[in-house]
């Protein structure tokens, strides 16, 4: 649930990443946030446990400059990924905008990205939305591991998105590799779908 | 993927014209700034600032405290739930020197209060109740 302010030209969208547990969705935010430090003018928030997991949620406001006449303000965010806290999730996926779904390519993992995909869709079904309608990307992460097997990416691809049908990049988060593309395409997707409102 | 999907669901992004703004800001101002409040915003359940006003000596990361405003409000109504309330009607945490008042103006904005010893804590809920008050008017 975007919100335009027509008095200050301002518009203010909520961006999620979200996946299964240790998939890279915190490293995303850090990346970006380590890039963009000097258009950042906030401090990253990060509620974790004592080891490091995601709590709550990450938080970081990001001013992208003017579209439209508007000035435009991202909020990304993440959800924690552990299975356990699904109540705190689906609280974060309240009034999102745009969604990046990241993947985690090892082999291991494969049954993992499917259940949390599965319950993306369901969370936004609590909230009467479709994961169809809601700007999604997908990103299949940790494409740099040589020491552990990666699924190719036609198989992700047929596990994830043969039916969504949505943009998807091969990335590294710890490298940053096709993490800004990735947050572009969201962006834009996002912005397309809001074009109405600012009209 | 199953297709039992609700194709029609919305999305409802909403704007608020310059006048309702306006008008929201001098409720603000009146109630509650003038009343000696710090800082005050009016924020969605997304944790975006619809409206922002303070007395000129506050420095906050505002952005970052209207995210963590509307989780931490959304944490508390969850809890409520779960132990059979229907909601906590007093939510508020005392500090040192600042102290931080939420409360809900509708099913779709909170009403974020900061402010310090000078005012009381009676005070300042009477006066919510009332920015409230003429705030749901303004949206009718």
């Amino acid at each position: 649930m975007a919100f335009v302010n027509m008095k200050s030209k301002e518009v203010q969208a909520k961006i999620v990443f979200y996946g299964p547990g240790r998939g890279g969705k915190t490293t995303n935010l850090e990346y970006i946030y380590g890039k963009f430090r000097e258009r950042i003018k906030s401090e990253m928030v990060s509620i974790k446990t004592h080891g490091d997991r995601t709590l709550f949620f990450d938080f970081l406001p990001f001013d992208i400059g003017k579209i439209m006449g508007y000035d435009v303000k991202v909020q990304l965010y993440t959800v924690p990924g552990q299975v356990k806290y699904d109540a705190t999730r689906k609280l974060v996926l309240k009034g999102v905008d745009g969604i990046v779904f990241v993947a985690d390519s090892q082999v291991e993992q494969r049954k993992k990205n499917v259940l949390a995909l599965k319950n993306l869709q369901d969370n936004l079904a609590a909230y009467k939305k479709s994961i169809f309608k809601v700007p999604l990307v997908l990103q299949y992460n940790k494409r740099d591991l040589n020491d552990v097997p990666l699924l190719p990416v036609e198989v992700m691809e047929k596990d994830l998105n043969s039916q969504l049908k949505v943009p998807s990049f091969e990335a590294s988060a710890v490298t940053g590799h096709n993490v800004v593309p990735t947050l572009k395409k969201i962006i834009s997707a996002t912005m397309a779908s809001l074009q109405n409102v600012l009209k | 993927m199953g297709s039992d999907y609700d194709d029609n669901a919305s999305f409802s992004d909403f704007s608020l014209g310059p006048e309702q703004l306006e008008a929201i800001e001098s409720v603000l101002q009146e109630e509650l700034i003038d009343s000696g409040v710090h800082s005050v915003m009016v924020i969605d359940m997304a944790g975006n600032i619809i409206s922002q006003l303070d007395n000129g000596n506050c420095d906050h990361d505002l952005y970052s405290l209207a995210a963590l405003a509307s989780a931490n409000f959304a944490a508390v109504d969850t809890m409520a739930k779960i132990v059979g309330e229907e909601e906590f009607s007093l939510l508020f945490h005392k500090g040192e020197s600042e102290n931080i008042h939420f409360s809900k103006v509708n099913a779709e904005f909170l009403l974020i209060t900061i402010f310090g010893k000078d005012v009381t804590l009676g005070i300042l809920r009477l006066k919510v109740a009332e920015a409230i008050q003429k705030i749901n008017a303004i949206w009718e």
